[in-house]
């Protein structure tokens, strides 16, 4: 278990960026301390725009500073970039396709002892639904790292969800990092696990238990859920002829949603889920939140069984 | 970028022309926003004939002056003067909100030549002009960015945001221009959300404040120079104009906000603007 939280890896990722990339902006609307987009200001301030608490102008400001040639990574808590400032996304920088990254952090329920105010579980459905719109969900320091460094060379809008804790390592620093392409992290015939983000572990714990009990799962983490990677979906669906999907999203417009646009369309297996039913979250420890939303290693399991139950 | 500034009366004639192109256009697209248009053509005469720095021949070049059309819906008053200006054939303007058409019911900067931004979705110009006048101070650029925002738009809340942070970024390239003719789609706002004291309020959130007669060359004219040469701080031009200006049964009418010129409104319409003209 890493001790560093993924918003810092995040924080001091931008400001590695900022050092090799003079283009680079960034902005935060009054939680530089939180999202922690405050070591990009303290180490580039002539390229750091604190605009208060006001995420619309703030998404507004990237748009214009993008078509100056800057690359903008508007920063702030999921829920108030992708709701209070979506017009500004959707008309601003969508419709036109300019080159804005969009930071949310504290996402899911990862603000966890300020409660359902601060939580986000709909972030990555509203996203995804935003033509053009690239939606990126690390699960560890290591694929978080990448993902801030290699957004820079992405041209257009770019969502990255940063969660505020930290996780467990799965990759290590060489392993391959591509936008769009799905990783395979364990190989099994009898059920697929597509997982994303803080539920990556947990998928890689479930696997374990199954194959105790005689299920061996392919277990496939999704960093990119848009575009995401059909293909390797595919091919693990038709595989295993079964699916159970791992999120920490609602069940609504996310990765569930996702899986199911593209096994509907080349391979209809039984399907399972793991992600918060149709709710707010709630105050607490975060493992005590995830516990109480479902997002655990067992309720993984007992999907993956019944999924793969279906298949007979 | 070069070209001779043309005098008063010039630009006097440019604004009526483009009251006729407008009234045209929206005739044959069958919808559009006569009044907001009409009401902004001298504060776009001067901008384009005696102000920005832009080049048809190169319309995203880095030096250019920005000019950002906050209130979307005068597009047909905007593509008039950019096809005038030669960014693209006049006969674009004929194809305004048909399929296919690049001159979509509001700005796309990917289809049309000349357009920094695309617009439509109101209060968001100013904090846009914001960032590119961020750009220009990053960029070490001389260029300026003008904004044209309505009055009714001004009802959004981010404006409020902007003026504050324009404010504190101290930026002296950045010119709001304030279209204020009093008149917003369901009437005037007075009625709908007052704005009253607005040079007061802007004056209070630390910008310069000019007023000036939105619908007279030379004191727009003398406007633009005082917002040139302040230093220190944002300015933003108060224009007083007549929404559907030029057309007498669509002055200060909101009923003329948006809705479609039939044949006979077209024919009155065009007595008054080119009888005017001669």
């Amino acid at each position: 278990m890493s001790e560093t939280p993924l918003r810092d890896v995040f924080g001091k990722a931008l400001a590695e960026l900022g050092s090799l990339n003079p283009n680079v902006v960034a902005l935060d609307a009054d939680l530089a301390g939180a999202t922690r987009s405050m070591y990009f200001g303290e180490a580039h301030p002539d390229r750091f725009f604190n605009v208060g608490i006001a995420e619309a102008n703030m998404v507004s400001i990237a748009a214009g500073l993008s078509t100056c040639g800057k690359i903008p990574y508007a920063c702030t808590f999921s829920f108030l970039i992708t709701l209070r400032a979506l017009d500004q996304i959707r008309s601003q920088v969508c419709y036109p396709h300019l080159n804005v990254k969009f930071v949310g952090t504290n996402a899911g329920i990862s603000g966890f002892g300020d409660g359902a105010t601060h939580q986000e579980v709909a972030d990555l459905a509203i996203m995804r639904a935003m033509p053009g719109m690239t939606v990126v969900v690390p699960s560890d320091e290591v694929t978080m790292r990448q993902a801030v460094l290699q957004s820079a060379d992405h041209v257009g809008p770019f969502y990255l969800r940063v969660p505020r804790v930290p996780a467990p390592v799965l990759h290590n620093p060489e392993s391959p990092f591509v936008f769009g392409k799905g990783i395979r992290l364990r190989e099994g015939a009898d059920v697929t696990i597509v997982a994303m983000g803080m539920m990556v572990c947990r998928a890689m714990d479930a696997a374990e238990q199954l194959a105790g009990a005689g299920i061996q799962a392919d277990v496939i983490e999704i960093h990119t859920l848009k575009p995401i990677d059909a293909e390797l979906l595919a091919a693990s669906i038709s595989k295993t002829g079964a699916v159970v999907t791992a999120e920490e999203h609602s069940r609504y417009g996310g990765l569930f949603s996702a899986v199911a646009e593209v096994a509907g369309e080349v391979k209809p297996v039984p399907m399972g889920h793991v992600a918060i039913e149709d709710r707010f979250g709630e105050s607490g420890q975060y493992d005590e939140i995830m516990a109480s939303c479902g997002l655990t290693v067992e309720h993984i399991v007992a999907e993956a069984e019944a999924a793969a139950a279906r298949k007979r | 970028m070069t070209a001779a500034i043309p005098d008063v009366k010039e630009l006097e004639a440019i604004a009526q022309e483009l009251r006729v192109t407008i009234v045209d256009m929206i005739h044959k697209a069958g919808s559009g926003h006569a009044g907001g248009s009409l009401s902004m053509c001298e504060i776009l005469s001067v901008l384009y004939y005696a102000e920005l720095k832009v080049d048809p021949k190169n319309p995203r070049d880095p030096r250019r002056d920005r000019f950002i059309l906050s209130k979307g819906h005068a597009a047909p008053a905007l593509y008039a003067i950019l096809a005038r200006k030669g960014f693209f054939p006049e006969e674009y303007l004929w194809t305004l909100r048909k399929i296919g058409s690049k001159l979509q019911g509001h700005p796309d900067m990917n289809k049309v030549p000349g357009i920094d931004i695309s617009s439509g979705s109101l209060g968001m110009g100013t904090s846009f002009g914001i960032g590119t006048a961020l750009g220009a101070r990053l960029n070490n650029l001389p260029y300026r960015t003008y904004v044209v925002t309505g009055c009714g738009e001004l009802d959004e809340g981010q404006n409020w945001e902007a003026f504050m942070c324009a404010a504190k970024y101290k930026l002296d390239n950045l010119a709001v221009i304030v279209d204020y003719n009093r008149v917003q789609l369901d009437g005037t706002n007075d009625e709908i959300m007052p704005l009253a004291a607005l040079e007061q309020k802007l004056s209070a959130f630390n910008w310069r404040v000019i007023e000036c007669d939105g619908h007279s060359v030379p004191d727009l004219m003398r406007a633009l120079k005082e917002a040139r040469e302040t230093k220190g701080k944002p300015t933003v031009i108060v224009a007083n104009t007549v929404k559907g200006k030029g057309v007498s049964f669509m002055e200060h009418r909101h009923e003329w906000h948006g809705k479609e010129i039939d044949d006979a409104s077209r024919e009155k319409a065009m007595k008054e603007l080119k009888g005017a003209t001669t």
